[in-house]
């Protein structure tokens, strides 16, 4: 497994640079990420739904991908790609490809967990060989910072906007990871751009897989979260430390922590790095989110340390 | 079975779904994606039994939605596989963006669309609502009389659509349950033929091209050309007329019957038109051909090619005429512009020195019947006109319960 840093450095580039992205974004964190853990001397196609990603990298006449790449519409990039296997399946068994090629979608939060979820959850159990990664920063980022099914309670958007009668997004979002898993199929995994050995070797294991694998990133923005564009690695972090954003892999059925968090910090420790949460800092009127965004962690993370069999 | 004149063909008595069935069991696509609507299930459901018995070497997606439908058609014809699948009605509603982009990563995939009314109120019934809605979406566009037509249409619209001046989907319209669910006498062609005519698919990109790495689908909102390629779906669509009619020819050397642009009866001396499209066809031709044989100036086009709209040929067929009925079976809702077929014939014409009087005959709305009592009525009312030259009411609704 290619999980050292001399190793990964070897690797070939498939998301080459000069694409469009910001400075200090997490997705393309997440994609170089991801694909470090393609295995050798496969061929790949990557599909996209709409989103950040797909409009920064193939900026027609050019393209960033250094493989095959689709983008179709918005919430489709599962059931696009479930035609693109199904293609290779059938070109295969006829004998017209001899080459082997791997599956990966890059899909944003609201692809994946909106407007892409019925795609999705066809694709996962239809069971087709592919790797659906949602790179998660956690709203619409590509229209402007819009809450989705993803985004945290109390969290500030411009359609979960702070106000007389708000504290901002009243909703606890929906855990993806787990609505994956109940789909039984081989892989599933949570995973942050901050760890990237964990998610290097969690992308292997979804590349190894004869099925469908899902690996929810959490990639923040730096745009839509409201934090300096060079503190990108370091939120990350505060959220597994934290365990707003637990690391864990289902296998098989299996579930498993797979970075412990032994001195869980307070969530606010996470909430005050970025400005999409200052409003519950600063003013008195929205601090009743404070403490349900933290019991909510506490809930999810004691869940799924039953789950994983870490506590009776 | 009865062997016809062709001895390469047999005769046979099936249902409209059987018929395209049967064309997609010959075709043997890499990939079909599908989901079952009333009136198109059964076409999927043969198949998919075709599938599981091994007579094809189809890889079938059971999709979770004709969204999907679309959406893995459109993946699988990206990745270079030759690309079928089905629907009716809301079905091609639900698909209506991936239509467009269908067209616009000039995918040639062939879809069977078996005609049946839009919701609200719900219907499972004929009328061109649900097709007619998808005109400007950049498909091809064949109608079928019967199941006969629904089968060979089916057949060519592969060699339409892969072939390199078009690059374009094709949609083969069939009538639901008049055509998709009423046994019919037809001719199939020997398995043989029909892979032979059909060809082999080999696309110059696919995502699948290990050497060729591509970019499907990419973005084109900054610098510009996106107003280019649409004109060049435009001008595929133009290219698609010749296509079509070559095609057509060729399928009538292989099967004894030659396709056109069209259809005629009696243009050669009728001082008056009406031009239908589908199974409403066959009523109408037995009811004009009865009205000649009693002397009346009368003649039909049916028309088979809705898109490419097939103008510069209509107008010279129509040219002259004294009056032109169009029969529609689908509405605008544009407020007494009349129906589609009505608005673009008339549009075409505008520019003939010798314009007929036009007038429009909405019908089957749901379903509902169309009568030789109506197509009489009709006829005559066109003759009144053709000799009066007053038209009392532009667009009519044939057959309303008034």
């Amino acid at each position: 497994m290619a999980t050292s840093i001399r190793e990964m450095s070897k690797k070939p580039e498939i998301l080459t640079g000069g694409h469009r992205l910001c400075a200090g974004c997490g997705a393309s964190i997440a994609v170089r990420q991801v694909l470090m853990g393609a295995p050798d001397g496969v061929h790949l196609v990557v599909a996209n739904p709409t989103g950040c990603l797909e409009v920064s990298t193939t900026i027609y006449p050019y393209t960033s991908w250094n493989c095959s790449y689709i983008h179709c519409a918005f919430e489709n990039a599962a059931s696009t790609m479930s035609g693109v296997e199904a293609a290779f399946k059938s070109l295969q068994r006829q004998g017209k490809i001899k080459e082997d090629f791997r599956f990966v979608v890059f899909g944003g939060d609201g692809g994946t967990y909106d407007i892409g979820f019925q795609a999705l959850s066809g694709a996962l159990e239809r069971g087709h060989r592919m790797v659906y990664v949602c790179y998660n920063n956690e709203a619409y980022m590509n229209t402007g910072i819009q809450r989705s099914g993803a985004t945290v309670l109390g969290t500030w958007t411009t359609t979960s906007p702070y106000g007389e009668n708000s504290f901002g997004k009243t909703q606890n979002r929906k855990d993806m990871t787990a609505i994956a898993a109940a789909h039984n199929i081989p892989y599933v995994a949570q995973a942050s751009i901050s760890h990237w050995r964990d998610l290097v070797r969690k992308a292997e294991k979804a590349f190894a897989v004869d099925g469908p694998s899902f690996i929810n990133v959490l990639s923040p923005c730096h745009r839509g979260w409201r934090y300096p564009m060079e503190q990108t690695v370091e939120v990350a972090k505060l959220a597994v430390q934290t365990c707003i954003w637990p690391l864990y892999e289902v296998e098989d059925g299996k579930w498993h922590i797979t970075v412990k968090v032994r001195d869980k910090k307070p969530v606010e420790e996470y909430l005050k790095t970025q400005g999409r949460f200052a409003h519950l800092l600063k003013e008195k009127k929205y601090a009743e989110a404070l403490p349900l965004i933290q019991e909510y962690v506490d809930q999810e993370w004691e869940k799924l340390r039953f789950l994983s069999g870490e506590q009776e | 079975m009865v062997m016809s004149k062709n001895k390469l063909q047999k005769t046979v008595a099936v249902v409209g779904t059987d018929a395209v069935a049967e064309a997609m069991r010959q075709i043997n696509p890499d990939v079909v994606a599908a989901y079952p609507i009333t009136p198109q299930t059964a076409i999927v459901e043969t198949f998919a039994q075709m599938v599981a018995d091994g007579q094809v070497h189809t890889h079938y997606v059971p999709v979770e939605s004709e969204h999907s439908a679309m959406s893995a058609a459109i993946g699988a014809a990206a990745a270079g596989a030759r690309v079928m699948t089905a629907t009716a009605s809301q079905g091609l509603a639900l698909m209506w963006e991936l239509l467009y982009i269908a067209s616009g990563l000039r995918l040639p995939i062939i879809m069977p669309n078996v005609n049946r009314a839009l919701s609200a109120p719900i219907n499972i019934h004929c009328d061109h609502g649900d097709s007619m809605g998808a005109r400007d979406s950049g498909w091809i566009q064949l109608f079928s009389e019967n199941a006969q037509e629904a089968y060979d249409n089916t057949l060519q619209a592969v060699r339409i659509a892969e072939h390199k001046d078009v690059l374009l989907p094709v949609m083969v319209l069939l009538d639901g349950f008049i055509i998709s669910h009423a046994v019919d006498r037809m001719e199939l062609l020997d398995d043989a033929t029909a892979k032979q005519f059909v060809g082999t698919y080999k696309p110059d990109v696919s995502l699948l091209d290990a050497a060729r790495p591509v970019t499907y689908g990419a973005f084109d909102g900054l610098y510009g050309y996106y107003f280019e390629f649409k004109r060049q779906q435009e001008e595929a669509m133009r290219r698609a007329l010749e296509v079509i009619r070559e095609v057509g020819r060729e399928f009538g050397a292989i099967s004894g019957r030659p396709y056109g642009l069209f259809e005629s009866v009696g243009l050669e001396d009728a001082e008056f038109v009406i031009v239908a499209l589908g199974s409403a066809a066959g009523t109408i031709r037995s009811e004009v051909e009865c009205l000649r044989d009693n002397g009346m100036p009368i003649g039909m086009i049916k028309l088979r090619v809705f898109r490419p709209f097939p103008a510069a040929e209509l107008v010279a067929a129509l040219a002259g005429k004294k009056a032109v009925a169009v029969f529609d079976r689908s509405d605008t809702f544009a407020g007494n512009m009349g129906g589609p077929v009505f608005i673009e014939l008339r549009s075409a014409l505008y520019e003939t020195a010798e314009k007929p009087i036009m007038v429009n005959y909405i019908y089957g709305l749901g379903g509902r019947d169309l009568s030789v009592d109506l197509v009489n009525k009709a006829c005559n009312e066109l003759a009144w006109i053709a000799q009066s030259g007053q038209v009392k009411q532009r667009v009519n609704y044939l057959g309303l319960k008034e």
